[in-house]
């Protein structure tokens, strides 16, 4: 009984995560031409993939390498681009926290942008979810997503500069992000989140990469729920 | 950068970012989270999203930082898409069908 529940939850988590394969290939090739084109070597390419496994810090690094930046700054700055994954494992908390260690490994391991949102909004509506049913989708969510990450960069790798400009492979990064945030723009106090952190985010583009980023996303939070606080005292 | 340093920079993000997604929930485990927190948390994706985009559609890269109108409407459409019809999929079809088309018509 609780295996049929866990093997239907892990097909649901699979199929949650099939979508994001579309945005994955592109966006895991793009990282592999463009480290390729940097003048990283294969092995160096792919071991960003498997060991960092999120794009955004990658590019992050791989451009203020580029730039000739000290190495301590880019890993800050980069570390500072992935600090919204502790939001995510603070968010997982109350879903997966009663998990055995080694499982909560392997979910950290696993935790990027696709796999903690499609999770969670699988979690949300459904309160009474078994912690098991909850494990075997977030693992099926990540079963198309992470090793297509792996192959995606190394066909971009070898494809290398071979890609034409043409692609304009350079926007799938904020398309990705925008079509991942429509849907999300749920409430007032979304759409107010999401407003305080354009305009602090380009208020503050003078800042080191990565700080302003940080200081408008943590204003944006407090906005949400400033007027999810406000909204309620209104009802 | 030799080929030494790029491994540094592999090792020790791969690491940082390992132990930043472990924080939480390896750490901090089964205790119940605050009430505020999770507010708080409620917003970490729409908080954050916007802050990386909207520079990324306003100076592109790609066009040495010139807004680029065929970028900027593909945005503006994939965005539309997504509030219009709650779905991620045709969000990100018709900003890429929008994209190539307007870098065609524009380009």
């Amino acid at each position: 009984m609780a295996g049929s529940t866990q093997k239907s939850a892990f097909r649901e988590g699979v199929l949650l995560g099939l979508p994001f394969t579309l945005v994955i290939v592109p966006f895991g090739m793009l990282f592999g031409v463009v480290a390729t084109e940097a003048g990283l070597d294969l092995w160096a390419t792919m071991g960003f993939s498997a060991l960092v496994i999120a794009g955004a810090a990658q590019f992050t690094a791989l451009s203020l390498m580029g730039e000739g930046a000290q190495t301590w700054l880019v890993v800050l700055t980069a570390l500072a681009v992935n600090l919204r994954m502790a939001m995510y494992s603070a968010a997982l908390v109350p879903h997966l926290g009663q998990a055995p260690l080694w499982k909560r490994a392997c979910v950290s391991y696993l935790m990027v942008d696709q796999t903690y949102a499609a999770a969670t909004a699988a979690y949300e509506p459904r309160d009474g979810m078994p912690l098991d049913a909850k494990l075997a989708l977030f693992f099926g969510v990540a079963t198309p997503i992470v090793p297509l990450w792996y192959v995606s960069t190394l066909a971009g790798a070898l494809l290398g500069s071979g890609v034409p400009e043409a692609w304009a492979l350079d926007f799938a990064l904020p398309l990705t992000f925008i079509a991942m945030l429509g849907p999300m723009l749920r409430t007032l106090a979304h759409l107010g989140a999401a407003f305080v952190s354009i305009v602090l985010s380009l208020a503050f583009a003078g800042l080191p990469a990565g700080v302003g980023l940080l200081l408008a996303a943590m204003a944006a939070m407090a906005a949400g729920a400033a007027i999810e606080t406000w909204q309620e005292r209104a009802a | 950068m030799s080929d030494a340093t790029v491994w540094i920079v592999i090792v020790a993000l791969g690491a940082g970012t390992y132990l930043i997604r472990f924080s939480f929930l390896g750490l901090i485990g089964s205790r119940p989270m605050p009430a505020l927190v999770l507010k708080l948390l409620r917003y970490t994706a729409v908080a954050i999203f916007p802050g990386i985009v909207a520079p990324l559609v306003l100076t592109p890269a790609a066009t040495g930082g010139a807004f680029d109108p065929a970028r900027g409407l593909a945005a503006a459409i994939t965005l539309g898409v997504g509030l219009a019809t709650r779905n991620m999929l045709a969000a990100i079809g018709a900003g890429a069908a929008s994209l190539y088309t307007f870098l065609w018509l524009l380009g």
